[in-house]
C-alpha cells in the first residue's frame, strides 16, 4: 500500500528499441501516477508507445531508465522471479484477443493464476465475481464454446479473482461488436465503482475511453492531454491535436 | 507445482495435437522395439538352446581318429567302443565308420552327384549314446542290418527326396540297390549323421567292401562324470598313441554357436541405438515446433505469473511423457515380436526384465535431452514478444 493514494506510478520512463542509428525512443520521459479505484484510458495513434507504456507498468517488459511502483513496490528492482510473483499476485490482465487457454475450462482459466502461485481460490470472491459478470452457467465450456462477449468476461473474472492492486486492459473490445464490448466496458466501470478495483485500459476508440475516468493521450512516448471525465468529444479532439501535431 | 499437475499440463499439449503427438512417440517406439526384441530375440535363443540341452543332454562324448606324427591318418583300434564301454561313468558306447561311397536316387545318376551325402556304417547299438531316434520307419534290426538296407539321416531324407521308409524306396549305393527301413529324425548332438546313410557294420564290410575302421567313437555319461570320462577317454581307446584321439564334447559346439550369435546381437542393439536416436532427433523437433506455436500461450502463462521454472517444467514433462509414451509403446511391440518369433522358432519367449527396463530409462533419457532445449527456450521468452505472436 502506498501512503499516497497512488496504485501506480512512473517516474521519467525512458524505454528505447535498438541502438545506434536504428534506436527508437518509444517512451521518451513519462511520468504519471494512478490513483486507486479509478478508471483510466491510455489513448494515442499507432505508434505512440500506449502498448509499451502498458507493457511496463505492468511489469511484461522492461524499461531503458525511469520508475515504476505497483502498490509501493519498485518494479525496476525486481528480479525477473519476484517480477513474476508480483504480476500474479497484484496485477491483472484482459487482453484484445481474450487470450485464454482452449484447453481449460472457464472455471480452470480463471483459477489459473492462483494455482500458478499453490493457493486456493476464495470461493465467496469467486461466486461473487461470476455473479457480477453473469458468467455463472458458462463455467464448465471451454472457450471455443463461448461467445466473445462471455471470453472476454471471463478473462475479466480471471483478472479479478485475485484481487489485483490494478487490473490492465489491452483494447478489451476490440474484437467485440459494439453491443458486446459496450457490456464489457460497463462491467470494467462496474468494478471501479462497486469494487474499488483500480483499471488502466488501453484503447484507440473514442467511445471506449469515455467510459473512464481520465483519459491521458500519447504521442511519440509523451503524455500530450490529459484528460479528467473525458467524453467521446473531448476525447476526439484531443486525439485530433495529436494526430496533427 | 504437484506432480499431478505438471503430468496434466504436459498431456494437455499432447492431447490438443494427438497425430503429431503419435508420429514423434513413434519415432521413439521404433528404436525401442528394435532394441527390446533383438534382446528378447537373443535370449529367447538362448533359452531354446538351454531347453534343447537340457532334453539332448551334454553328456555325450566323441572320441576320432587324427593325424600320427608322420602325417597320415591314424586309425583305433578295434576293439576300442568295447574298451570306452567298461570306463567308469560310462552309460553307453558307439560307433560308426566311413565309407568313401556315394549314394544315388537311381543307377542312373552319375557319379559325384552326391549332394554331399556320406555314407556309415554303424553299430547296432548307436542311437542310445547320440540320442537319436526314428521318425519314420525302424532302426536297422539283426536282418536289415546285415543285408542291403540304410536307414537316412534326416536332412539326407530330405536332399533325396525320401520323406518315408518303404520297401518301394530304393537307393543306388556302391553298384546295388539298397532299401530304405528308416528315416531318422534330427540328431543335433550328431548332425553329422543328419546328412549321412545309414547301413550295418556287418551289411557294410560284406557288401560295400568296408574296412572296419572306427571313423568316431560315441560315448555317453554319467552327466556327472563327464570331466573324468573326457580326461581317460582318449588313452582309453587308443591306449597305444592317446595323442592321436580327438575328443570332443558336440553340446560345446551349440553352445559355441550361440557365443557367435550374441556378436551378431550387439551388432543389431547399435541399430536400434541408431534407431532411437533418430526417434529421439524427432522428438526435439516436434518439442520445438510446439514451443513455436504455443507462444501466444507461454507468454500468457508469464504475464499471469506462471515463472520461468514453471513453463519449462510444462514443457519438459511434455516431452518426457511423450517419449514415455513411445517408449511404453515400443517395449509392448519389442515383446509381441519377440513372442512371435520364439513362437515360430519353437524357443520359449523371454524378454529380460532388465530390456524392459533399460528401455524405459533410455527412452527417459533421450526425453529430457530431447526437451531440454525447447523447454529452455520456451522458458525465455520474453512476455510482450510472446503474446504479440499471433
Amino acid at each position: 500500500m502506498s501512503p499516497d493514494g497512488f496504485a501506480v506510478t512512473a517516474t521519467d520512463l525512458v524505454k528505447v528499441y535498438g541502438t545506434g542509428d536504428s534506436a527508437v525512443r518509444a517512451l521518451d520521459g513519462v511520468t504519471v501516477g494512478f490513483r486507486r479505484g479509478r478508471f483510466t484510458a491510455i489513448m494515442g495513434p499507432s505508434g505512440s508507445g500506449k502498448s509499451t507504456l502498458m507493457h511496463c507498468l505492468a511489469g511484461l517488459d522492461a524499461v531503458t531508465s525511469g520508475r515504476i511502483t505497483i502498490g509501493g513496490t519498485d518494479l525496476t528492482r525486481l528480479r525477473d522471479r519476484q517480477l513474476t510473483a508480483l504480476r500474479r499476485d497484484r496485477v491483472g490482465f484482459v487482453f484484445q484477443a481474450f487470450n485464454l487457454l482452449p484447453q481449460l475450462t472457464a472455471r480452470q482459466n480463471i483459477t489459473l493464476p492462483s494455482e500458478m502461485a499453490g493457493r486456493r481460490v476464495d470461493a465467496d470472491h469467486l461466486a461473487h465475481i461470476v455473479d457480477v459478470l453473469g458468467i455463472g452457467d458458462r463455467l464448465g465450456h471451454r472457450p471455443a464454446e463461448l461467445s466473445g462477449g462471455q471470453q472476454q468476461r471471463v478473462a475479466l473474472a480471471r483478472a479479478l479473482a485475485t484481487r489485483p492492486e490494478v487490473i490492465f486492459a489491452d483494447e478489451p473490445t476490440g474484437n467485440l461488436d459494439s453491443r458486446s464490448g459496450a457490456e464489457v466496458l460497463g462491467l470494467l466501470r462496474d468494478c471501479v465503482r462497486g469494487l474499488g478495483q483500480t483499471v488502466v485500459m488501453v484503447t484507440h476508440d473514442p467511445s471506449a475511453a469515455a467510459y473512464a475516468d481520465r483519459a491521458l493521450v500519447l504521442a511519440d512516448g509523451r503524455i500530450v492531454h490529459d484528460l479528467d471525465g473525458p467524453t467521446r468529444a473531448t476525447v476526439t479532439e484531443a486525439l485530433g491535436l495529436a494526430g496533427v501535431r | 507445482m504437484p506432480p499431478a499437475d505438471v503430468a496434466r499440463v504436459g498431456a494437455a499439449g499432447l492431447v490438443t495435437r494427438p497425430l503429431r503427438a503419435v508420429l514423434a512417440a513413434a519415432g521413439i517406439a521404433i528404436g525401442v522395439a528394435a532394441m527390446v526384441a533383438v534382446v528378447g530375440i537373443s535370449a529367447s535363443s538362448r533359452a531354446g538352446v538351454e531347453r534343447e540341452l537340457a532334453a539332448i543332454g551334454t553328456n555325450l562324448l566323441t572320441a576320432a581318429p587324427g593325424r600320427t606324427f608322420t602325417g597320415e591318418a591314424a586309425r583305433l583300434p578295434d576293439e576300442a567302443v568295447e574298451m570306452a564301454g567298461r570306463l567308469d561313468g560310462v552309460t553307453g558306447a558307439s560307433a560308426t565308420g566311413r565309407l568313401d561311397l556315394g549314394v544315388y536316387r537311381s543307377d542312373l545318376i552319375p557319379a559325384g552327384e552326391t549332394n554331399g551325402i556320406g555314407v556309415l556304417a554303424v553299430r547296432p547299438d548307436l542311437l542310445g549314446p547320440v540320442g537319436a531316434r526314428p521318425a519314420d520307419g525302424a532302426w536297422l534290426n539283426e536282418v536289415t542290418r546285415q543285408g542291403p538296407a540304410l536307414v537316412l539321416g534326416a536332412e539326407a531324407a530330405r536332399l533325396l527326396g525320401v520323406h518315408r521308409a518303404s520297401a518301394d524306396v530304393r537307393l543306388w549305393l556302391g553298384n546295388q540297390w539298397f532299401v530304405v527301413v528308416g528315416v531318422l529324425a534330427p540328431a543335433p548332438l550328431a548332425p553329422e549323421l543328419d546328412t549321412a546313410v545309414l547301413v550295418g557294420w556287418e551289411a557294410a564290410r560284406s557288401l560295400l567292401g568296408f574296412d572296419g575302421g572306427i571313423g568316431t567313437v560315441y560315448v555317453r555319461t554319467d552327466p556327472d562324470r563327464v570331466a573324468d570320462v573326457r580326461a581317460l577317454l582318449a588313452r582309453t581307446v587308443s591306449p597305444a598313441h592317446p595323442n592321436e584321439v580327438l575328443v570332443e564334447r558336440p553340446s560345446d559346439a551349440l553352445l559355441a554357436q550361440e557365443v557367435t550369435d550374441r556378436a551378431l546381437t550387439g551388432l543389431l542393439l547399435g541399430l536400434g541405438a541408431v534407431a532411437l536416436l533418430v526417434g529421439g532427433v524427432g522428438v526435439a523437433n516436434t518439442m520445438i515446433v510446439s514451443v513455436l506455436e504455443r507462444r501466444a500461450e507461454v507468454g500468457l502463462r508469464r504475464a499471469l505469473g506462471a515463472t520461468r521454472a514453471q513453463i519449462r517444467t510444462q514443457f519438459l514433462a511434455e516431452s518426457l511423457l511423450l517419449s514415455a509414451l513411445g517408449g511404453t509403446a515400443g517395449i509392448l511391440t519389442g515383446a509381441v515380436v519377440t513372442w512371435g518369433y520364439a513362437w515360430s522358432r519353437g524357443w520359449p519367449p523371454a524378454v529380460p526384465g532388465w530390456a524392459q527396463a533399460a528401455g524405459l530409462a533410455v527412452t527417459v533419457l533421450i526425453g529430457g535431452i530431447a526437451g531440454l532445449y525447447p523447454a529452455v527456450r520456451a522458458a525465455r521468452l520474453p512476455p510482450t514478444e510472446a503474446l504479440a505472436a499471433p
